[in-house]
């Protein structure tokens, strides 16, 4: 069943948050299907955070659909470091956002759909949930093996993951969003989500890694655009509501006054990298300098994803110790990010005696520090 | 109804005490909580041991992953205490009283059980206000006007510094419209009600512009705009500015520019600028921009001012060196690495091009968009941006006519470049003509450098700008 643009609605998201009653009749059990028009994660996300915080719940449940462009979400208590190939991350360019609800690292792309259910926080109930959507896929094609297991993942033929779950509960309101895969780049996908950086010892949250698929791969015919309609479709039914999709605007001031200071603070350091739990690094690295060979150790606490302790053991006199210590000095406090030692170290060096051999060897140093972050 | 009273002291244990049986139940939700009642104000405080509420799914413990407050803060009601994980899903636990934080019964990463004591608060009575306030679940025991109330059917939430400000610019709460989470009233409110009172108009605070999110009333707010164009007119009411200064530590990248500056103001600066007519460059880079497009690069003035900097240094080479921390040695350097200074989010950063003195203006130009992709995505590397002979600052993107640039050690000099203006100037002739006019202020490093050799490459530097066509004599 193909969406047809008539069933997408025109109706002012404004008028439906307002005045509630409005398109819907008192025998009702009240919902509403909302689909952003924006596929930036940051934004949508900042969608998510704006519903959780301003929208009365009470007589009425709401389902969010949205698709992002490339981008790796962790979870809210997760390590960076420890879930994705930051490196990777960067030079694709595929974006890093940290959510609000707990649970694992996802990657996202266009194939990807993701779903978030509204409710109070009494209503709130997850296994409903996705027994909804398993129930909309099999109406679709009811010939797709599709169950949920009791972590709250779908599985397809029992074996491959292609729905992870993930929720967050504040004082009043809660929700309840998960991924579902249709056709998502896995080579992308496997790539970005193994981790390079060695010797982390940390708290976070760890994800649990498992083989996914793409629905697509199970049938071709289908299409992200099927899935989040017949999944509407299901909501709709089981609400009894209109089977309407209000489409949101994550830019509007209007429509969600407030939304762009939540999109900015998504987008922060301190949130990213900042609210990873305190963990520390031990590893070590060779360099190869010239004609030798050398073997260099590094010790580091990182809290608030900035480095509270730096000990770096070096080959004796290798490095003027007055210089070595002044790099241990600069790098504690600082960003545990590339950026940020690169500018630093590089500042650093207008005030070190104008030596080219010290040069090569502070910049050769600082390139492999950098590769730890 | 059970009371008792218990001195503010964090070690002597909280004594349970009945339930009161005027309790709304259908508000309290998962709580079991305890709740102290008194029917007369005592000066010490009440520490209550807030327990973890019900989760919802059965779940009956959660791990403790982040703590908003800690011990000896003060938290209103509503306000987040901290952040619990339980099986993917993240819970924001918030606080059900007004009171300091006495104690915190977990670590980071402990298991805490639903129903257990989470933290302590000590809820403070002799704030003047009756502890009936505090807990807005309970039905009004008193019939204070001011400070609780029910708005067409459901209560009034607000903090007690609202409730006071309201009590003494004798307000009904009820009368008020919230434009806080869940229709609080925030202090503001009160603030727009008054000013409504007194027939003044308050300056529009970014708050009172919020549309109120689904209002449980059927007003709607006034709209933003009319509130934006009333002009502010003094109010002689209190004026309450809750802001507080923030201190920071200087850290990582700034750290090491306090470093840089500190030993740059050491050199001795001297100053030199001068006006360039930039006429006959603005119509030639006109001219290249398109060739420059189709070979997928994007062409400014910084080019050419590199390469024209290039050729004074060739002739100039003491402008390109480098002097000793003893000043004992000059060393001048072979390669003509000039930094350009770019503005980041992080701040002011020089990456550098590098042997200007053998690439073409076009090389130059390509290197720059490099240069300014990597440093607006925050990749730039140590060799981008180390190894610096010359610097030239393009203050005048932002704006500027002439500037006092500081010298950035290991070099000896650089230049700030303004902004250009169109400015009427005379030609030859005695006419008045349009000219493109941009100001440059060099500095330089006294202890080798004169002011002579300064202002000689000055005019070689402009005299290549003002008539571009003589670079090509001089250009390798």
């Amino acid at each position: 069943m193909v969406l047809q643009s008539s069933l997408k609605n025109c109706l002012q998201l404004s008028c439906i948050l307002r005045t509630p009653k409005a398109g819907f009749n008192s025998t009702t059990s009240g919902g509403l299907i909302i689909q952003s028009v924006s596929n930036d994660v940051y934004q949508n996300l900042a969608v998510e955070d704006w519903i959780h915080d301003h929208m009365n719940l009470e007589n009425r449940q709401v389902l969010f659909l949205w698709r992002n462009s490339p981008a790796v979400v962790i979870g809210r208590h997760q390590n960076p470091w420890q879930e994705c190939n930051l490196r990777l991350l960067r030079q694709k360019n595929i974006k890093l956002a940290r959510r609000r609800s707990g649970g694992g690292t996802v990657y996202h792309d266009l194939g990807n759909i993701n779903l978030t259910f509204f409710t109070t926080r009494k209503k709130y109930e997850r296994m409903e949930n996705l027994k909804l959507v398993v129930k909309a896929l099999k109406a679709l094609r009811p010939q797709l093996d599709v169950h949920v297991t009791d972590r709250y993942d779908i599985l397809l033929d029992r074996q491959y993951k292609i729905s992870g779950t993930a929720a967050k509960l504040g004082r009043t309101a809660a929700y309840h969003h998960c991924t579902l895969l249709c056709n998502a780049d896995k080579f992308v996908l496997s790539s970005v989500l193994k981790s390079p950086y060695k010797g982390l010892k940390s708290n976070a949250t760890p994800s649990v890694p498992a083989s996914v698929k793409n629905l697509f791969e199970k049938d071709p015919s289908l299409t992200c655009e099927m899935l989040l309609d017949a999944i509407a479709e299901e909501y709709a039914t089981q609400h009894q509501i209109d089977h309407r999709i209000t489409l949101i605007n994550p830019a509007d001031e209007t429509v969600l006054p407030g939304i762009n200071n939540k999109t900015k603070e998504l987008q922060t350091w301190d949130w990213v990298y900042g609210k990873t739990p305190k963990f520390s690094i031990s590893t070590c690295f060779n360099m190869v300098y010239k004609d030798s060979v050398l073997d260099v150790k590094v010790d580091m606490d990182v809290k608030h994803g900035r480095i509270e302790v730096c000990n770096i053991d070096l080959p004796e006199q290798w490095l003027p110790p007055a210089l070595w210590s002044e790099l241990e000095k600069s790098l504690t406090g600082s960003k545990f990010c590339p950026n940020e030692t690169t500018t630093l170290a590089t500042t650093l060096l207008r005030v070190c005696p104008q030596d080219d051999e010290l040069h090569s060897r502070w910049n050769l140093l600082c390139e492999n520090m950098i590769m730890l972050m | 109804v059970c009371i008792h009273r218990v001195r503010s002291c964090s070690s002597i244990r909280f004594i349970k005490s009945k339930y009161v049986c005027v309790f709304d139940k259908s508000a309290l939700k998962f709580s079991h909580q305890q709740r102290l009642f008194r029917t007369s104000a005592v000066s010490c405080g009440q520490i209550v041991q807030f327990k973890l509420s019900d989760i919802g799914e059965g779940i009956t413990e959660v791990t403790v992953k982040e703590w908003y407050i800690k011990e000896g803060d003060s938290v209103s009601q509503f306000d987040s205490i901290c952040e619990v994980q339980s099986d993917k899903a993240s819970v924001t636990i918030t606080s059900r009283y007004d009171g300091i934080i006495r104690k915190l019964h977990y670590n980071l990463d402990e298991i805490a059980y639903v129903g257990k004591p989470l933290v302590d608060i000590e809820i403070d009575a002799s704030k003047g206000v009756a502890p009936e306030e505090d807990v807005v679940e309970t039905p009004p025991m008193s019939h204070e006007e001011h400070t609780h109330q029910e708005i067409k059917g459901h209560k009034t939430l607000a903090t007690p510094a609202v409730r006071r400000l309201a009590m003494e610019n004798n307000i009904k709460l009820s009368e008020v419209v919230g434009t806080g989470k869940d229709n609080r009233i925030l202090k503001e409110d009160i603030l727009n009600y008054l000013a409504k009172q007194t027939g003044a108009i308050l300056p529009p605070s970014p708050k009172a512009e919020i549309i109120p999110p689904l209002p449980k009333s059927e007003t709607l707010p006034a709209a933003p705009k009319d509130k934006a164009r009333k002009i502010p007119v003094p109010v002689s009411r209190p004026i309450v500015f809750s802001g507080k200064d923030k201190t920071e530590p200087i850290t990582g990248f700034h750290k090491a520019m306090v470093k840089t500056m500190s030993a740059a103001l050491k050199i001795p600066h001297f100053g030199y600028c001068d006006e360039i007519d930039l006429t006959q460059l603005v119509r030639l880079r006109e001219e290249l921009k398109p060739l420059a497009q189709i070979r997928g690069v994007k062409l400014s003035f910084m080019p050419f001012f590199m390469k024209a900097a290039s050729l004074g240094l060739l002739q100039y080479p003491i402008l390109n060196a480098s002097l000793d921390e003893s000043c004992q040695n000059v060393t001048y350097k072979a390669s003509h690495n000039i930094g350009v200074a770019m503005d980041t989010e992080q701040g002011l950063i020089v990456p550098n091009v590098k042997n200007v003195q053998v690439c073409s203006v076009f090389e130059i130009a390509s290197e720059l968009n490099r240069l300014q992709s990597l440093g607006s995505a925050g990749q730039l590397g140590t060799n981008d941006l180390s190894g610096g002979t010359f610097t030239l600052s393009n203050i005048g993107t932002i704006g500027g006519t002439y500037a006092k640039p500081v010298i950035l050690p290991p070099e000896v000099a650089i230049g700030a470049l303004g902004k250009i203006q169109v400015l009427p100037r005379f030609n030859g002739k005695g006419e008045v003509f349009k000219a493109q006019i941009m100001n440059v202020s060099w500095s330089a490093d006294h202890r080798i450098i004169d002011g002579a050799t300064m202002a000689r490459f000055s005019n070689l530097w402009k005299s290549y700008l003002e008539n571009p066509a003589s670079m090509l004599l001089d250009l390798k």
